[in-house]
């Protein structure tokens, strides 16, 4: 199954990044992936986007006409992506700046304040990283340790100074979309791949 | 052919071709200044043992058959893109001593570009530039450094600077970058100017070889059959006409300071 | 929070070492470990990430890197580093491409093998900055002025661009030609998961290649042979060097066509779109295959002809107003009935878009298939 998440927002706000983990983490499951941004001048201003595909196939088009979640992080993209996705589709929504709510009985849409949750994980610019931990409790389109892992390597490897941060970011977007503290999810992971792991050798989803 | 005399019995060679220019009679026209340009480039490369190590670029224009002429490896540039051509080679070969040859129509105006920048960048590129103010090869037009009021067939009632401009000076541009190491205008007019390009030519080898910049000599040249004139006329024409507005002697030398600290 | 921040990176599911790789980035860091000795580039979009890998990288690996003046520079960088006999890669996107026209003539006519990367926008003009494969005409009718053809490789993924880089540098050398690999927008700014496995072709003696005339007569690199008769010599070589292109080179992929009754032919990005629009269409019953030209030029053509035997009709995707279709047509000699579906100006078909034309195509080919 095919599944698509677009992020959108100002360029600033990690939209590119946050795709960009969510992708790695696709790819630790051995799934098939795509992330495409937008690239225009639009990069400087008003809305700027990235989106990710994951499937079990080889990805086909690289442009979804309606994804499964949009990640809504200004008025703009609201206006511009909440709409399009898909019937019984998600929108995380960062009520810290955006006031309009999606108008349809279909559409599960999760307005948190996320530009505050990232302020007090240490930097409003992670507000990227807090959606990405609604998205991975609410989707379930990867596994939450598969996107924290995928933080951890790529924060790890080009700024640890600041993972402390972009985890505890990831950690507060997912309980506040009402996930377990992440540390128990990890544990929780490990736990049911050990058993798997017990019962056939080796795991993991076809490529 | 090869000139004897003898001194106390012992031969002694006055005259005697280059051994880097080929043994084959020319396809120039008849006065053509390029002929001892040749000539110059060949004894110069002889003399610093580098025509082993030559890798040349021949441009558009008449002297596209350098490479019929000197016995070197050489590679054929598109119009004007011979730095180009010559930064590629430069940037792989590290031992070559890579030499670029260009009229006025293919350094002077297509190229304008490509040899800004090869020098901006200070290739360690020796270009020899010969400048006879007009497009030869394709019958005598005007080029950038025509002369104010010379005819050519492109402008046949004499070159307008309202209309076409004043002519270029190249190498006076070129030598304001701090690439460039060396820059030095000699011409064809007479024996002693022939000599003296000569040495500017060797300098700017060895400019080169010290790995000091970009270097270029303007050869000032003679075109009878695109100026109309004969061969004699067209030489008191370079000395009397050409070379007021384009001075001979050296530029821009970097490289003494540079020595000195 | 530390203690969990520092779990090691592993993957449990994890059984193939892929990296995430954007599309320039991957071409440029293939080209490095194919053994190439030397980029040149200008910055345009969408190629601008391969420059800058190469700046980061070339240097690293002591190779030469050099950011041109133009693309005019660019190319002719190129053809001196490459008449040297040294591994060459030069990119652009569209415009850049046009430019570099004049020299890809001079190295078809003299020559010089050479990497030539087309990351394709939209056109004509300054166009835009989306993805596009308008250049097809370009690309596949020789890029420059005179009478020549020249490789051209069209990746559909990144993984493949991959795989293709080092297939252009073995085919530019074994001909002594220039290769064209023609990629769009997409394939550039894309990530996808990458196996790290690259190919190094091994280095075919270059007995004419400028060393500097050092114990043997001197060596000229060159297109000009004045003589009409010489030049017609010159070009029936070149001639039978297309020839024996067209015999060894030919790449394309199927997909679905074993039972299929209708094809898509589409490359590149619109050979994934396709690939998506037939999963759908076959949802629904009807039985669609791809065909994936993977040289361009030479163009798969018996091969294609060949399946005109089993399928009832063919729909050709593009990115452009329709420009493979040409080859397509010039292909199937008129056997089976075509159709064309193109977006254009940096706008990539849907696949609902590609569904609609497919049933278009069944209609007119007598319904659907029992």
């Amino acid at each position: 199954m095919e599944r698509s998440v677009i992020f959108s927002g100002f360029g600033g706000q990690g939209l590119l990044f946050a795709g960009q983990v969510l992708a790695q983490a696709a790819m630790a499951e051995d799934r098939e992936v795509l992330w495409i941004p937008s690239y225009g001048p639009e990069m400087r201003g008003g809305t700027a986007y990235c989106t990710v595909i994951v499937s079990e196939e080889p990805v086909g088009s690289p442009i979804v006409e309606r994804p499964d979640v949009a990640v809504v992080l200004n008025p703009p993209s609201h206006a511009k992506f909440a709409h399009t996705v898909v019937p019984n589709g998600v929108v995380v929504t960062n009520a810290s700046l955006v006031d309009s709510r999606v108008e349809r009985e279909d559409v599960s849409e999760i307005a948190l304040p996320l530009s505050e949750l990232a302020s007090a994980a240490g930097d409003p610019r992670l507000v990227s990283v807090v959606a990405l931990g609604v998205v991975a409790a609410r989707t379930g389109i990867v596994l939450a340790g598969s996107v924290h892992r995928a933080l951890v390597d790529i924060v790890g490897r080009k700024r640890p100074q600041v993972l402390d941060m972009d985890v505890a970011a990831f950690d507060a977007g997912i309980r506040a979309a009402g996930g377990r503290p992440i540390a128990e999810i990890l544990r929780d992971e490990a736990r049911a791949l050990d058993a798997t792991l017990r019962e056939t050798v080796p795991v993991g989803r076809e490529p | 052919m090869t000139v004897e005399t003898r001194v106390d019995d012992q031969p002694r060679v006055l005259y005697a071709p280059p051994e880097l220019l080929a043994d084959r009679s020319t396809t120039y026209c008849p006065g053509c200044g390029h002929g001892v340009v040749h000539r110059l480039v060949a004894e110069v490369l002889g003399e610093l043992g580098l025509g082993p190590r030559t890798i040349a670029v021949a441009p558009v224009g008449c002297s596209v058959f350098a490479y019929d002429f000197l016995e070197l490896d050489f590679v054929e540039a598109p119009h004007g893109r011979a730095p180009a051509v010559a930064t590629g080679i430069r940037r792989v070969m590290p031992d070559a001593f890579v030499l670029t040859y260009q009229g006025d129509g293919d350094l002077a105006a297509i190229g304008t570009g490509e040899i800004v920048h090869a020098a901006a960048r200070g290739e360690a590129i020796t270009a020899v530039f010969v400048n006879n103010g007009i497009y030869g090869m394709t019958g005598g037009q005007m080029a950038p450094t025509t002369l104010v009021g010379q005819r050519t067939t492109s402008c046949p009632n004499g070159r307008d600077p309202a209309f076409a401009g004043a002519p270029i000076p190249m190498t006076e541009m070129l030598a304001v970058l701090p690439g460039v190491a060396y820059a030095a205008r000699g011409s064809v007019v007479d024996a002693s100017s022939i000599g003296r390009t000569k040495q500017y030519l060797k300098k700017a080898c060895q400019v080169q070889l010290d790995r000091a910049g970009f270097a270029i000599v303007e050869v000032l040249s003679n075109c009878p059959i695109g100026w109309g004139m004969t061969p004699v006329e067209s030489i008191e024409h370079l000395r009397d006409a050409v070379a007021p507005v384009y001075p001979p002697g050296v530029i821009v030398d970097r490289t003494a300071p540079a020595r000195g600290g | 929070m530390t203690a969990v921040a520092e779990r090691p990176a592993d993957a449990p599911f994890a059984r193939r070492t892929r990296v995430l790789r954007k599309g320039n980035e991957a071409i440029a860091e293939a080209a490095i470990r194919a053994g190439c000795d030397a980029y040149f580039g200008y910055p345009i979009t969408p190629q601008a990430e391969l420059l800058e890998w190469m700046a980061r990288r070339m240097p690293q690996e002591g190779r030469a890197f050099v950011q041109a003046e133009s693309e005019l520079g660019a190319i002719n960088m190129g053809l001196g580093a490459a008449a040297c006999g040294k591994r060459v890669l030069v990119s652009s996107s569209s415009p850049g491409m046009s430019l570099m026209a004049e020299a890809m003539s001079y190295m078809a006519g003299s020559e010089v093998p050479i990497v030539v990367v087309n990351v394709m926008r939209g056109g004509p003009g300054l166009g835009s900055i989306g993805p596009g494969q308008g250049d097809y005409w370009q690309a596949t009718r020789g890029h420059g002025h005179g009478d020549y053809r020249l490789p051209v490789l069209a990746p559909s993924s990144i993984g493949e661009a991959m795989d293709l880089v080092a297939a252009s540098f073995e085919i530019a050398e074994r001909y002594r030609t220039p290769v064209i690999l023609l990629a769009d927008g997409i394939l550039g700014q894309a990530m996808e998961p990458v196996e790290e496995t690259y190919r190094t072709p091994p280095r075919l003696a270059a007995d004419w290649a400028l060393t500097g005339a050092d114990g043997r007569p001197p060596r000229v690199v060159k297109s000009l042979h004045l003589k009409p008769e010489a030049l017609e010599q010159h070009n029936r070589h070149l001639r039978a060097k297309e020839a024996a292109i067209r015999d060894a080179e030919v790449r394309w992929a199927g997909e679905r066509l074993d039972d299929a009754d209708l094809a898509i032919v589409a490359y590149g990005t619109a050979a994934r779109v396709a690939r998506t629009a037939i999963a759908r269409a076959r949802e629904s019953g009807m039985r669609v295959g791809l065909f994936r030209p993977i040289t361009l030029w030479p163009f798969p053509d018996a091969e294609l002809r060949h399946l005109a035997t089993q399928v009832r009709g063919f729909l050709v995707l593009e990115m452009s107003a329709g420009q493979m279709l040409d080859d397509v047509r010039l292909a199937l000699e008129g056997a089976r009935p075509i159709a064309f579906h193109g977006r254009t100006g940096g706008m990539v078909p849907m696949p609902g878009e590609v569904v609609a034309a497919l049933h278009r195509l069944e209609n007119r080919t007598g319904g659907p298939a029992r």
